[in-house]
């Protein structure tokens, strides 16, 4: 395997649900890769966006059924891997930051327990070796007085902070692949900025791969290389995020300008005018 | 005249040692047709007076006039003639078991209003929203579609004020500018004054003219949008504020 | 054919243009999802039976469930013509077995009639009004909730006399609490939610919100745990009957046929065991269907 392959291919993945009026397709056949790199995805609620990050890990519950031409991490199938293989994968070389750290941190336990937990379920270290490393990593987020921190409960640290901890845990085994779902939605503006940045030095430091999950276009532009736009299930468009300014798609356009801004008064805020030949156009494909 | 007049409002929970101010020592005035914005961070008290001006939150000391009414601990019915709210979560807000048609209906005649059949389809009209949708479950509705059905059951009684809780934090942006464009819309329609509480200076921005910036239940400065976008705020929390939004919007 | 597709296609529309047409859409989506729940259906299967059976009990019946023959006592299930046997008086146990699930019925629905909506009310009473209201009807809960339930049941049956409707008077008495408790801790959570806040702001009194806001929402927690206890109420009635303090006999109820199977449980395993085979299949009837009702009913369930 040499580096520059993806560390994660995939190919015609469709995410489907049997329902009482028949197959809905939440995500329907899309293509990308994910190298050392930050990729946005970004779409509407419904869009399959949150679908798509599940799935790479098989997160998908009954009914739902995952179907791919490939689905790759770092050359291994997914689709084929025993659940003792994925539980490996999940959190180990592939970790996930889901939106509202309050429903992620198990609230009877410290944090101290949860890290140390959460890196022992990955590797054969000893407690003394996994609450050092836990001190050093809280520290990589920017939590002042880690050893304090490592002793309080989910409900005793600010939203902003719990995220950070997420993030922490979430980096302790080294995964490669970090799939951030909605990371900063629950958290105020100025705390935002924070717990991205310092996702983004983290992710740029250790030469992870970042699948950035958000409903935020300009977000999603400001702290990623590529974007991916989905829309009904598909990829309407992908670029480079310097060049977003560029986007030719409406709807991409129609999600940039619907956004109020507070330097550029509008009277009427611009309409999102959904063409319905948007579902129908095949996917673009995100591969590199 | 003044519609909202509020003078040193305090709003706590809890009682004894375990009281906690929400807010604390807040004056502001809002003007006839008037659309006034107050913003901050989680816990900062905005919604807090929303809900103590609606009556939401007993527990409350100063005074407050609201169109023309002075308040007491309970509101009378011929003040929800005159304010309403707009709840931020439209999941929420809307009665599970209910169809748009019994919450419309239910709202009209609980003013005594009449002729309520040709009432409702004029105001799912008002809101964007045809026929089709009067007789459908809340689950049938898309968050946007419910947040205007809250909208319209606000307007069921043909308020003057109506107080809007961050009524699209909840939605997809293009979704939001459909409803924030609907704001515009019914208040210039049917004169309304606007209380609107949220996060997001833009959005704010966009439907209010004055703004209230909180910090820990108090008002750290009321100013004009346009001295906001001018850049003239003088307290450093607000300047901090708009620092963190314009780098995440642009 | 066709008119049933259109009936089907009219019940599932997304616009329904009537109240009408809103109502019944509900109710029939609410019918394939119990119909997809093959457990929930053979529960609802063997309960349409007894309710016919109980309908139809003098259609069905071979004998007078009532005509003693003393000759013909203690024959085993299909000896002499008689279906199921006979008991130790030599009465026909299949025809008593129907006239008794009569009885099983009567029981059930008056209490059912009692106990949930004396758990409704005083529930959402105590949930919406808080403060001492709350304190007061709750400790009076926790009261009748400290007594074994039979033990209850059984000083209310000495006190009123035994018979049917003084045992299900008991039952009810004794049956209500846990109901309060769930409608409580229901209206606790919906009192708080913004949908309630809402109809506050349009000026609505307690009264029209707990009855037409806050009922509906516990209705359904309510009915499935009704269905859940179904069982138990049987079984409590046939335990007063089995102790001589419920149905009296010679009356065919389930319990009582049991313990006047008792005494011949070694020579005659029929007398007590057909009816116990019966409480029995009736109770898991009960509780596959409040199982399947539960995702039904669950407010929570296409929210999303």
């Amino acid at each position: 395997m040499t580096d520059d392959a993806p560390l994660l291919d995939v190919e015609n993945l469709w995410v489907r649900f049997q329902t009482r009026t028949g197959v809905f397709d939440a995500v329907r056949g899309i293509s990308f890769t994910l190298g050392r790199e930050r990729l946005g995805i970004v779409g509407e609620s419904g869009s399959g966006k949150s679908m798509t990050g599940r799935a790479v890990l098989r997160l998908i519950r009954p009914p739902g059924e995952i179907e791919a031409d490939r689905l790759q991490i770092h050359g291994e199938d997914v689709l084929t891997a025993s659940e003792k293989r994925m539980r490996q994968l999940r959190g180990g070389r592939v970790s996930m930051i889901m939106q509202d750290p309050k429903f992620s941190l198990n609230p009877v336990m410290t944090v101290g327990q949860q890290l140390v937990e959460a890196l022992r379920a990955h590797e054969p270290v000893s407690r003394a070796e996994a609450r050092k490393r836990a001190l050093a990593t809280l520290d990589e987020v920017a939590i002042r007085d880690p050893e304090r921190v490592l002793n309080l409960y989910p409900h005793e640290v600010s939203g902003g902070m719990g995220q950070r901890i997420m993030i922490a845990m979430m980096l302790l085994p080294d995964p490669e692949i970090l799939i951030a779902d909605e990371p900063t939605s629950a958290l105020d503006v100025s705390v935002q900025l924070q717990v991205l940045d310092i996702m983004d030095k983290l992710v740029r430091e250790r030469g992870m791969g970042l699948m950035f999950i958000s409903h935020d276009l300009n977000l999603v532009a400001k702290f990623c290389d590529r974007i991916v736009i989905m829309y009904a299930g598909r990829i309407v468009e992908t670029c480079k995020a310097s060049e977003l300014r560029h986007a030719r798609h409406p709807y991409t356009l129609g999600l940039l300008n619907s956004v109020p801004d507070l330097e550029h008064p509008r009277d009427r805020l611009e309409v999102l005018q959904r063409d319905p030949a948007w579902r129908e156009a095949p996917s673009v494909s995100a591969r590199q | 005249m003044s519609a909202i007049d509020i003078r040193n409002l305090t709003v706590w929970f809890g009682h004894g040692a375990d009281r906690a101010d929400a807010v604390r020592d807040v004056s502001f005035e809002v003007a006839d047709g008037e659309s006034f914005g107050l913003v901050g961070e989680s816990g900062s008290g905005k919604s807090t007076i929303l809900r103590a001006i609606a009556g939401l939150v007993p527990t409350w000391s100063g005074q407050m006039t609201v169109a023309g009414e002075t308040l007491g601990p309970k509101r009378s019915k011929s003040f929800y003639r005159k304010v309403q709210m707009v709840f931020q979560d439209p999941y929420a807000s809307l009665h599970p078991r209910h169809t748009v048609d019994r919450v419309l209906s239910e709202a009209m005649q609980l003013h005594g209003v009449r002729d309520i059949d040709t009432r409702i389809g004029r105001l799912l009209d008002d809101v964007g929203l045809g026929p089709g949708f009067r007789f459908r479950y809340p689950h049938q509705l898309s968050g946007g579609q419910r947040q205007r059905v809250a909208i319209a059951r606000a307007l069921a009684c043909d308020p003057a004020i109506v107080l809007l809780d961050e009524p699209t934090s909840a939605l997809d942006v293009s979704v939001q500018a459909e409803i924030l464009n609907l704001l515009t819309d019914l208040r210039q329609e049917h004169k309304l004054t606007y209380v609107m509480v949220s996060h997001d200076l833009g959005v704010v921005g966009h439907l209010c003219e004055r703004i209230g910036v909180m910090q820990e239940g108090r008002f750290v400065e009321v100013l004009s949008v346009e001295a906001m976008r001018r850049q003239q705020a003088e307290a450093p929390y607000t300047r901090h504020l708009l620092e963190s939004s314009i780098n995440s919007i642009r | 054919m066709s008119t049933s597709q259109g009936l089907r296609a009219w019940l599932l529309t997304e616009e329904p243009t009537s109240r009408r047409q809103a109502r019944m859409a509900a109710w029939y989506k609410g019918w394939l999802t119990l119909r997809s729940n093959t457990l929930a259906m053979l529960g609802l299967m063997v309960l349409v039976v007894l309710l016919l059976a109980a309908i139809f009990a003098p259609l069905l019946a071979t004998h007078d469930p009532f005509a003693q023959d003393l000759g013909q006592r203690l024959l085993a299930p299909g000896e002499g013509g008689h279906l199921l046997g006979t008991d130790s008086l030599g009465r026909d146990i299949y025809s008593r077995l129907l006239y008794g699930a009569r009885i099983s019925i009567y029981i059930v629905a008056l209490v059912v009639m009692v106990a949930p909506v004396v758990g409704l009310i005083v529930g959402t009473v105590a949930g919406y009004a808080g403060g001492w209201i709350d304190v007061l009807l709750m400790r009076m809960t926790d009261i009748f909730l400290a007594f074994p339930r039979l033990i209850l049941a059984l000083a209310f049956v000495a006190a009123l006399g035994a018979g049917i409707e003084n045992a299900v008077l008991a039952i009810s008495l004794t049956a209500w609490p846990p109901y309060a408790r769930i409608a409580r801790a229901e209206t606790l959570t919906i009192r708080n939610s913004d949908y309630i806040h809402a109809i506050r702001l349009q000026g609505a009194g307690p009264l029209r919100i707990v009855t037409q806001h806050i009922w509906p929402l516990c209705i359904s927690s309510l009915v499935i745990r009704v269905t859940l206890d179904m069982a138990g109420i049987i079984l409590t009635a046939a335990g007063l009957g089995f102790l001589g303090l419920g149905a009296q006999p010679p009356s065919p109820e389930w319990g009582a046929m049991i313990s006047e199977g008792r005494k011949y449980i070694l020579d005659s395993w029929w007398v007590a065991t057909i009816p116990g085979i019966a409480i029995f299949s009736i109770s898991l009837a009960f509780n596959l269907l409040g199982d399947g009702l539960r995702d039904v009913l669950d407010p929570k369930e296409g929210q999303s």
